[in-house]
């Protein structure tokens, strides 16, 4: 069901090559460590907003990503520092329980038609649960402060730690480019048209021989997954977790945020939506240092609001509109 | 082992009543936001945030200004009641048209700016009321003279509620509209003003919740996560919108956290409420209350 | 091929559908009529899985189908349409109907897919066209999307709400070839609901009368018109004003 392209090799199927291969290149030819770990927190949080909007742009409005981008985080690094367990191994067995944890919550809420307000309110108690457990389970943790991952003795690669900032940028532009693929075979399969119709009218969806619950979670599952991933990436980058920084609902409605400011229903919104929230924090901190404490999310919060009042498609989204005011609404 | 089944009945008698004492605050929260639902149609996910807002005016109008615990009382009642208007005003009124999802996410961002006001103004230390009240002692059990305080204070707000619902026209017009939203603007009732006035009646539970959990808990930017999530799960589970459904949830999540809190941390209590949450789902899908099909 | 047996709905205490029990053979297209509120809809939903019944049983093809879920009755060959037109409005007509194409035969192939939805669009008279907007359709439009998605769905029953109130004598009688062509070209067995009996008596081969969610009757249409149980209900209120009563209420 593809839709026809306008001319044949055209200048929007270079463009993708030539962005990629100036990417990859970059950290050869620039080599700023204060830039590039900009760049590395944007491509990882983009991939989490990127996570986020495959279900949000199909009115699965999530607030428990902070949830899954905790499990992901903490299971690794737990599971490293306590059985010595290599990241390799780590992030697949944190994305099963962040995937498993999707499962069990969004399976009764999908079978039972909990949806809209519902599946917020649902999700958003889980994004709390999850922080209160870590908070709870502080012998282990390290509870509110945080939680470092024990620097290796043995391997970087093993260990997935590595000290250069060339490294770190080339995986997080990776999972970001794979991120990216996965929102666009997506959107290309006919799973995006069964989702567009369950979010109009599930009953007419399941008329058409859409099993709605069973698509529902597959996303879900996707998303969770994808989100637990960065979580994981996030710990290993930064070599420090703290619930407030990868749980909790705090973290969620960032998520919202960013996709909100970036665009929902466009593929790069969402890493639109990371660039500005995060040189946004990163200018509040320069300008106004340690003050800057609790403005940024005071910045976000108005922005949050303003955005949703008066340009709910988001910047890139609204855009897009603009130039091509005559595609799809 | 006889003495030891005699102490452990009187914990968890004790573990019991100090549900039920706790139900009552949560089943004000969630009246609160049982009203704004049921009436408008949105959820304010800042609803616990509102809460926080008012702690800190009773902790500055006592510590700071001096005033006695009965004064502060209904000025900060009266302060959160503007802001749930406000928050109305500002907020909701220009997106009653757009997704309800938008709404919701609105308040999110409500909730951003309340926790990061609080923040940057009143610092991230924790603050209490320095009042401390007896402990009462009952046949070898503690109760705490404010949990009892806050449970009696809970209940003559929800009576007040009912009274006000059903004595008032302004009560009877809010029921109608809960009812049926479109009938009711046609036979010139002014939704306009009644959703103003169910706003700042949201944000007066909010805050009496503020007066009474002030008594219990100290205040800093981030308590509305403590017991923000659990409103919501109790709000859903007794279906949004349905004030009895609201009401014995409440006292059923109250008494789990009780109950889980007996065997640890409070914490657990939480989770064990959660896990409780995802069960009833599968048993009861259409909220406590529903009927089974 | 169809065989329903003591079929129930409650909801809450009121009983939609009252122990309902019918066959329809290979074939034929029979006519399900009854005034408003006769539980017509909810028959039709209990058969197409959109919510269980609270008693009786569904034998379709020889096998059980009722509490099923919708997609796995669709699956096996029941395709339906609604009373009131639920199109899916972010996807194009074209993408509407090949979505059901894809989904509701099972076989998830973008091909069979595609190939489905340009048949069933034709059949319908709908524009074939990949990008036309449901947006530009009128209400006889949207009726004919609705045949189309359930069409697309490769059923061997079509469950086709019709109900047609709103629509002048002439779409009527095209509606009415519409459905006979479906069945003669297609093979596909219709059940065909309508609340008056006009042209739905001129083009079905059985009919079967509901009232108060009760089976009143059932016979050639003939029989049907004559019957006195069916004179009752229809008499004292004027056809006209019936059609016109539900073209209201849809408002
Ligand atoms: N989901 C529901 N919940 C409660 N009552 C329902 C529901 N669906 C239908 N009903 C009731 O069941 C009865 C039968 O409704 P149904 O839609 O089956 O009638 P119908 O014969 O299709 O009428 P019409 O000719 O107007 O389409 C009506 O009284 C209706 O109000
Ligand atoms: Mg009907």
């Amino acid at each position: 069901m593809k839709s026809p392209v306008a001319s044949p090799v055209s200048f929007r199927q270079i463009v993708p090559w030539v962005v990629g291969v100036a990417l990859i290149a970059l950290p050869f030819v620039y080599r700023d460590p204060y830039h590039l770990h900009i760049l590395v927190l944007i491509l990882i949080w983009s991939f989490a907003y990127t996570s986020w909007s495959m279900m949000g742009r199909f009115g699965l409005v999530s607030l428990g990503h902070g949830g899954f981008m905790g499990v992901g985080a903490y299971v690794t690094a737990l599971l490293w520092n306590h059985l010595g367990l290599s990241p390799w191994i780590g992030i697949p067995i944190a994305l099963v329980c962040a995937g498993a944890l999707a499962l069990i919550v969004a399976y009764p809420c999908f079978r039972f038609r909990i949806t809209g307000h519902y599946f917020a309110l649902v999700t958003l108690a889980l994004s709390g649960i999850v922080l209160q457990i870590i908070t709870a389970t502080r012998d282990y943790t390290g509870g509110s402060l945080g939680y470092t991952p024990d620097r290796t003795k043995g391997s970087h690669l093993v260990a997935l730690q590595f000290d250069d900032k060339t490294t770190w940028y080339l995986i997080a532009l990776g999972v970001w480019g794979v991120g990216l693929l996965i929102w666009r075979w997506v959107d290309r399969s006919m799973d995006r048209y069964a989702l567009e119709a369950i979010s109009e009218d599930e009953d007419a969806a399941a008329a058409a021989g859409v099993n709605v619950t069973f698509e529902k979670l597959k996303i879900t599952v996707i998303s969770a997954l994808m989100t637990a991933l960065a979580g994981a990436l996030y710990c290993q980058y930064q070599m420090f977790i703290s619930p407030d920084t990868v749980s909790g609902i705090a973290v969620s409605l960032q998520m919202v945020f960013a996709v909100v400011v970036g665009g929902i229903y466009v593929a790069l919104g969402p890493t639109v939506g990371a660039i500005i929230t995060i040189m946004l924090a990163e200018g509040l901190r320069i300008g106004f240092g340690t003050k800057a404490v609790g403005w940024d999310n005071l910045v976000y919060g108005v922005l949050l609001v303003v955005f949703i009042i008066f340009l709910p498609k988001g910047i890139l989204g609204s855009l897009l509109e603009r130039i091509k005011p005559s595609s799809k609404r | 082992m006889q003495s030891f089944l005699e102490i452990f009945d009187i914990y968890l008698l004790e573990a019991m009543v100090n549900g039920i004492l706790l139900g009552g605050v949560l089943a004000l929260l969630a009246l609160g936001l049982n009203l704004i639902f049921g009436v408008i149609d949105v959820t304010w996910i800042c609803y616990a945030e509102l809460v926080m807002i008012g702690m800190y005016g009773m902790y500055y109008l006592v510590q700071y200004y001096g005033l006695p615990y009965y004064a502060a009382a209904p000025l900060t009642i009266l302060l959160v009641a503007v802001l749930g208007a406000l928050l109305h005003y500002l907020v909701i009124a220009p997106l009653l048209g757009a997704a309800p999802i938008n709404q919701l996410l609105a308040t999110g961002g409500v909730l951003f700016v309340l926790q990061s006001f609080a923040t940057v103004a009143f610092g991230i230390d924790f603050r209490n009321l320095g009042i401390r009240l007896p402990v009462l002692q009952f046949a070898e059990m503690h109760f705490s003279y404010s949990r009892l305080l806050s449970f009696l204070a809970a209940l003559v707000g929800m009576v007040v509620i009912y009274l006000f619902m059903t004595r008032t026209y302004t009560g009877t017009a809010i029921r109608a509209i809960a009812q049926d939203r479109q009938i009711m603007a046609l036979m010139g009732v002014d939704t306009k003003r009644i959703y103003l006035v169910t706003s700042a009646l949201g944000g007066a539970l909010a805050g009496l919740a503020a007066c009474l959990l002030v008594l219990q808990y100290d205040v800093h930017p981030f308590v509305g996560l403590s017991f923000g999530p659990i409103t919501f799960l109790i709000c859903v589970l007794g279906g949004l919108g349905n004030f009895v459904g609201g009401f014995v949830a409440a006292f059923l999540f109250a008494e789990i956290i009780s109950l889980g809190g007996l065997f640890s941390d409070l914490e657990w209590g939480y989770v064990l409420a959660f896990a409780f949450f995802i069960v009833m789902m599968f048993i009861r899908p259409g909220g406590l209350l529903a009927r089974r099909q | 091929m169809l065989v329903v047996n003591g079929l129930v709905k409650r909801f809450g205490g009121f009983t939609a559908v009252n122990n309902v029990s019918f066959e329809v053979a290979e074939g034929e297209i029979l006519g399900l009529i009854g005034p408003n509120g006769s539980g017509k809809s909810t028959i039709f939903n209990m058969l197409s899985g959109t919510f269980p019944p609270s008693a009786g049983s569904i034998l379709f093809d020889g096998g059980e189908i009722a509490g099923l879920p919708p997609h796995k009755i669709i699956n096996r060959g029941i395709g339906r349409t609604f009373q009131i037109p639920r199109p899916f409005r972010r996807l194009s007509i074209f993408e509407n109907v090949a979505l059901a194409g894809y989904y509701g035969q099972g076989s998830h192939s973008l091909a069979k897919a595609n190939d489905s939805a340009e048949k069933a669009l034709a059949m319908v008279g709908l524009p074939t066209d990949r990008r036309a907007s449901v947006d530009g359709l009128g209400a006889a439009g949207l009726k004919k999307l609705e045949l189309a998605k359930a069409i697309a769905t490769g059923p061997k029953l079509l469950l086709a709400d019709e109900s047609l109130g709103g629509l002048d004598e002439a779409e009527m009688d095209q509606a009415a070839d519409m459905l006979r062509k479906i069945r003669d070209e297609l093979g596909i067995t219709i059940i065909w609901v309508e609340h008056i009996m006009g042209v739905l008596m001129r083009v079905v081969d059985r009919v079967m009368v509901l009232d108060h969610g009760e089976k009143i009757s059932e016979g050639l249409p003939s029989a049907v018109s004559s019957d006195p149980r069916v004179v009752e209900v229809y008499l004292g209120t004027d056809a006209h004003m019936t059609q016109a009563a539900a073209a209201e209420a849809r408002r």
